[in-house]
């Protein structure tokens, strides 16, 4: 019996392995969660990545060699536009010739709420659809509530006169949200939680700083493959802006159509066409951001991303025309943490230094 | 009217795989057609001055060609391929390009169609919509579309048959390779073509990838990989299998960094066990020794496998 048990394993994404969780949690034996992200976890992944593979390739890898390695038997893949959807076939390649036994459950790049419970059904044939598709919604519910009090807290954080707080109660909030199991309990730890963040006591000025971050989305929603550099910004009494997350990336899936055009319709004249992925996304919020009065923009994606570098000729542009100072980041395995912290101090000494001037 | 306007191709990306339909139709329709001359080192130098450090060298190389063509014609020619099946697409780099080249030039008249069938914009009623603005009469833009195709289509046949004729040529001495790439590294003069005529003057037989029976290869892709989604990848895949057993090793050339094939070479890697592999990258530094010394061993190390098969 003890050889039949499916453990099951995901790779990371920011906080969101507590909907992940949620998703899988009636449909297998155990869930083996993956040890945060650590300096090995990008280094088993670079050593055993084909070299030119973007970042979060190397990441994922990482994940799943660290979930095997504590016993993990299923692992799972998503798809989507640009590489990302090739991941899983060569991925598990890899990992067979590592000699690892496992199963690999990898979902299609068209995703509709149906065919995503038939196929997570496939994992365990004895859960029915409907408790499946419950459980889709309690994670989707989840995502939400992590999505908005994560918003909170990166506009507040900066401000916050005691130091250490938000974090304090963000750690509280992610616990309470991981054991909360219906849809009542979820709302009710999402409301209880807002409210006292809100009392949490801030001090912040009429008029921040204020900056928005746009790119890649792994690289944007992993703080540990971007070095934390939303906090550090935070540190400086900057309010930071990012649009993308996991809310916002299905309510593209599912709304595509509509959302893909405004954003093409905000990055006019820069754009004409759709460039893929999310970079369209990025110039047309860099776009709305110039134009609305935003500080600067920094930019980030992995090394050799497509789609962000398709991107980015527009941004120049953007850049030149509003006078509206951009950074630009991509991340490797190679990149060295120092190297992206100088450049990102010298980038808001130049728009603190410009917000006095005003 | 239509005779004055000058329109440019470049000699560069696509260039390689549509070029003759693009040039014919062009010509039917009456424009002038200019395609920028075969890539040299001053073309590489200026569009790598102009592109994103990141791109890949095929794009750099292709705003090299567009800056060479923008002083001599009213409009470049840019389509904008976006996916050409159900469930497949292309890399994101095809559906940018005239985006790019909108935001790197100034002043820059593109003319562009989009073929996208997942969204259902068909080349032909999009060609018709975009040459409408030139050509009142449909009927002259239908004939000449159906006349570039089937020059494309006779000239790919001949290809082919062409191909299948060298590798049934009986020779001993000479291995055969496969040469695995996209048409727009093969024929460039400055990444493909340099690598073919060493290994020929090594004695090597050279089979190439692109030309291959398209429908069949798509199938015998499967083989390799049952999820891949790239088209262009999807054949060249499939010509491994469709040329199995008739060759005696395989070259991939690579543009650094080229996202779709950094992934898909790897899974060949890992996949074929039976035929010698190489793999080389080109980038805009590349100096040839190095890259000589590699293709020799190559090819020597072939020679010796069948010369050794042979005795046996």
């Amino acid at each position: 019996m003890e050889e039949n048990k499916k453990k099951i394993c995901f790779p990371h994404l920011g906080n969101y392995f507590i909907a992940f969780k949620a998703i899988m949690e009636p449909l297998v034996d155990e869930i083996v969660l993956a040890p945060s992200i650590t300096k090995r976890t990008i280094e088993l992944g670079t050593r055993y990545s084909p070299e030119a593979a973007c970042i979060p390739f190397k990441y994922n890898l990482g994940n799943y060699i660290e979930a095997l390695e504590k016993g993990a038997n299923v692992i799972v893949q998503a798809g989507g536009g640009c590489r990302f959807g090739y991941y899983g076939e060569v991925q598990e390649q890899i990992l067979y010739n590592l000699g690892y036994k496992f199963e690999l459950i990898k979902f299609t790049n068209n995703y509709d709420i149906v065919n995503l419970a038939k196929k997570l059904q496939t994992i365990n044939p004895k859960v029915s659809l409907i408790r499946i598709i419950y459980s889709l919604l309690l994670a989707y519910l989840k995502v939400r509530a992590i999505d908005k009090v994560e918003n909170y807290v990166r506009l507040n954080i900066g401000f916050e006169k005691n130091k250490g707080e938000f974090d304090k109660m963000f750690k509280a909030f992610l616990k309470k949200l991981d054991i909360s199991n219906n849809l009542f309990a979820i709302r009710k730890t999402k409301n209880e939680f807002l409210k006292t963040f809100k009392k949490i006591e801030i001090d912040k000025p009429e008029k921040p700083i204020r900056v928005v971050m746009i790119g890649e989305l792994y690289v944007l929603m992993e703080p540990f493959s971007n070095f934390n550099i939303e906090k550090q910004l935070a540190e400086k009494g900057i309010e930071v802006h990012r649009h993308c997350n996991i809310s916002s990336i299905l309510h593209d899936l599912f709304m595509k159509e509509g959302i893909m055009r405004g954003f093409l319709k905000k990055a006019y004249p820069y754009l004409k066409n759709n460039i893929g992925a999310h970079g369209t996304e990025s110039v047309g919020l860099a776009h709305l951001s110039a134009k609305g009065g935003f500080e600067g923009a920094i930019h980030i994606k992995p090394f050799g991303c497509i789609p962000e570098v398709n991107a980015m000729s527009s941004l120049y542009q953007i850049s030149k025309d509003y006078k509206f100072p951009i950074i630009y980041f991509s991340f490797d395995s190679q990149t060295s943490e120092t190297g992206v912290k100088t450049r990102l101090e010298a980038f808001y000494d130049l728009l603190i230094m410009k917000k006095k001037k005003k | 009217m239509i005779s004055k306007s000058k329109i440019g191709i470049p000699r560069a990306m696509l260039y390689y795989k549509y070029g003759v339909f693009w040039q014919r139709f062009l010509l039917e329709l009456g424009f002038t057609v200019i395609v920028s001359p075969e890539t040299d080192k001053e073309i590489l130098k200026k569009g790598t001055s102009l592109s994103v450090d990141e791109s890949c060298l095929s794009l750099k190389i292709y705003l090299g060609h567009v800056d060479w063509l923008i002083s001599r014609v009213d409009y470049i020619f840019i389509p904008r391929i976006v996916s050409l099946k159900k469930g497949e697409s292309l890399c994101t780099k095809f559906m940018a390009l005239g985006d790019i080249i909108r935001n790197t030039f100034k002043n820059v008249k593109v003319i562009e169609y989009t073929i996208d069938v997942e969204e259902k914009e068909v080349e032909f009623i999009n060609l018709i919509k975009v040459f409408f603005a030139w050509e009142k009469n449909i009927f002259k833009i239908i004939k000449a579309y159906f006349l570039a195709k089937k020059e494309e289509k006779s000239l790919e046949e001949k290809q082919l048959n062409n191909q299948l004729l060298e590798l049934d040529r009986k020779d001993n001495d000479s291995p055969t390779i496969l040469l695995v790439s996209h048409p727009y590294t093969t024929y460039d003069a400055l990444l493909g073509k340099p690598i073919i005529e060493f290994l020929k003057k090594q004695n090597a037989k050279i089979i190439y990838a692109d030309i291959v029976e398209k429908e069949k290869a798509m199938k015998l892709a499967e083989n390799i990989s049952r999820d891949l989604y790239w088209t262009y990848n999807k054949e060249l895949i499939g010509a491994i299998e469709y040329y199995r057993g008739k060759i005696d090793g395989i070259l991939f050339l690579m543009v650094f960094p080229c996202g779709p094939d950094s992934l898909v070479i790897n899974l060949c890697q890992h996949k074929i066990k039976d035929l010698p592999i190489t793999v080389i990258t080109l980038d805009e530094l590349e100096g040839d020794v190095g890259l000589k010394t590699r293709l020799e061993s190559f090819v020597d190390i072939l020679k010796i496998k069948k010369t050794r098969n042979g005795r046996k």
